[in-house]
């Protein structure tokens, strides 16, 4: 009775937990099943893969999609990866005014409803009279993407003391050499994994994406948006599949470049 | 946050000005440019007129926060806090036990991957599953079909039990991390010995354990809280006309009615509320962490538990 709550013992949170468990992979795994089914809806007729055939020959559509996505994704994490660490390495190594306002700023976007952002930023465009297209959407995901890069790296910068800077100003570099040689290499693992988790978020979002996009600038989502519209089919399924490998590969080996980095 | 002079060495920074502006420059005009003057932007037009084919007409008026208050509207505000309070509530009583369990075992890398895996898939994929599931040509209704148990498809989608359904599927994972790793770096003694002095296993919970993981469930609630307040992908795509959210009204008002002035104030109304749960968040958990009165108070405080729970 009063022996300690071993892990084996607390039932009730285990149970809990598993059914959990369940109730989140059960709706990935029925996906996977129906991938497979060979009937186009209905009951389970028999397996095949020619979902998955029909995904990689013949949908156009949604690989232009992919195209844009890949392009969006790639170029916004790129331009928020380069503002966002320039923009953690003066919080936190240098004194300036508007510290306390960029921090305030980096923060807000993670807060804030995605379709506050998106709602937003559409007013804006209008506003200033840029037509939606694929740049409108490009520039809305730097502006969410730019916060979370800022505070990876910033996490990172918070692990060094800035005598490594004043070292390297003792020993001569100039800033531009402290940056290079000493801040940046120091910082490559939140880079990194600002640089990546950039890139998913961005892959991933529907909703700023959903109202900032033109005619011509569909995504990934957008276009499983709009065939989710039209009921379920089973492209989609094997889409889904695909995604779902496409994430976990992703994220395995982002862990693993990072322990790889870490180790060196 | 991290003041400068209060880290070791720190003194230097005084003469280190430069080139930090320089380095803060592109995010800050970047963010300024492109959310701040955006919301800026928002707030000015609630408080104008609407145009004839949306954009807005230089005068000044209140009927966008008028509007808000109308029964329609009122309506959609008061399912959409039904449903944000619901779905959290659901959530976090889920997430609460999933976290106390992953924190106390063994195999904790194994655990966070199955809760990652599908926290890691695509939203919008997540959504569609559940389409997969509970539409009427779905999973359910083939199984249910096949077993002859219905002869007629049964219509699960499209009602506000859907949608609080995917929204709780959705945000789960965003409560059960943070409580995992704030359960995590709790002393776990602290409720062996509550039970030692006779506190019963639910009493030591109850008050030993969450009184310290406070700062948890907040982080939790608010994960959850702000995006389901702010919904609007899984209402379109699961829910029916009497499940509609501000998120709906907004988006409807912005493309469909083009009034824009209404859902500038609606997006507001969204904003205000986002920001006043996280200064909430902020004051508690800086009273609950900085030299951590709060904790320590809890943790003496389960002396006098077991009188408590003896006696029930």
């Amino acid at each position: 009775m009063s022996r300690p709550a071993s892990p084996r013992r607390s039932s009730f949170s285990r149970g809990v937990f598993i059914g959990t468990i369940v109730f989140l992979s059960l709706p990935l795994l029925v996906l996977v099943l129906y991938s497979f089914n060979e009937s186009k809806s209905g009951g389970w007729t028999g397996f095949s893969v020619k979902w998955y055939v029909k995904l990689f020959t013949d949908s156009p559509q949604l690989w232009r999609a992919f195209g844009n996505s890949a392009v969006v994704a790639l170029g916004s994490a790129a331009v928020a990866t380069v503002i966002g660490t320039l923009g953690a390495v003066a919080v936190n190594w240098y004194r300036f005014r508007l510290r306390g306002y960029l921090r305030t700023l980096t923060f807000m976007p993670m807060i804030l409803p995605e379709i506050i952002i998106g709602v937003s930023l559409l007013v804006f465009f209008s506003g200033v009279g840029l037509r939606l297209s694929l740049f409108t959407v490009f520039v809305a995901h730097v502006s969410f993407n730019l916060p979370f890069v800022f505070l990876l790296v910033l996490a990172r910068l918070e692990e060094f003391d800035f005598s490594i800077v004043e070292a390297a100003r003792d020993l001569g570099a100039s800033d531009g050499q402290t940056l290079l040689r000493v801040i940046l290499p120091i910082s490559t693992p939140g880079i990194v994994s600002g640089f990546l988790t950039a890139v998913t978020l961005s892959l991933e979002d529907f909703v700023i994406t959903f109202f900032v996009t033109g005619p011509g600038a569909t995504t990934l989502p957008l276009y499983v948006y709009s065939a989710i519209r039209f009921g379920v089919s089973p492209v989609i399924n094997a889409l889904s599949v695909v995604m779902i490998l496409g994430t976990v590969l992703l994220t395995w080996s982002t862990r693993n470049f990072l322990k790889y980095i870490a180790a060196k | 946050m991290n003041r400068p002079g209060d880290r070791a060495g720190g003194g230097a920074l005084g003469s280190v000005r430069e080139p930090g502006g320089l380095y803060a420059a592109p995010a800050t005009l970047w963010l300024t440019v492109f959310f701040l003057a955006p919301l800026a932007i928002i707030v000015a037009y609630s408080f104008l007129t609407p145009g004839a084919r949306g954009g807005v007409e230089w005068t000044p008026t209140l009927d966008a926060y008028r509007a808000i208050a109308n029964p329609t509207f009122a309506k959609v505000t008061l399912n959409t806090i039904l449903v944000a309070i619901g779905a959290t509530a659901v959530t976090l009583v889920i997430a609460l036990p999933c976290g106390y369990y992953m924190a106390r075992s063994e195999r904790q890398t194994l655990l966070l991957m199955l809760v990652m895996i599908p926290f890691w898939t695509n939203f919008l994929i997540r959504i569609y599953a559940w389409i997969a599931i509970l539409g009427n040509e779905g999973f359910l209704n083939d199984l249910l079909r096949a077993l002859g148990l219905v002869d007629e498809s049964v219509r699960f989608l499209y009602n506000r039990g859907a949608v609080m359904l995917v929204l709780v599927y959705t945000y789960l994972p965003y409560a059960i991390l943070p409580l995992y790793s704030t359960i995590d770096k709790f002393d776990f003694s602290l409720l062996e010995a509550a039970r030692d002095l006779g506190a019963s296993k639910l009493g030591a919970i109850v008050r030993v354990l969450l009184p310290n993981v406070k700062g948890g469930i907040l982080t939790a609630f608010l994960f959850t809280f702000i995006p389901i307040f702010g919904a609007y992908a899984v209402p379109l795509l699961v829910g029916g006309t009497e499940s509609y959210m501000l998120g709906n009204l907004i988006a409807d008002e912005l493309t469909k009615s083009r009034d824009w002035p209404l859902a500038s104030a609606i997006s507001l109304v969204i904003t205000l509320v986002t920001t006043i749960g996280v200064l909430l968040l902020l004051r508690a958990n800086g009273a609950s962490t900085l030299g951590g009165p709060a904790g320590e108070a809890s943790a003496d405080g389960a002396a006098p538990e077991p009188a408590v729970g003896g006696a029930r």
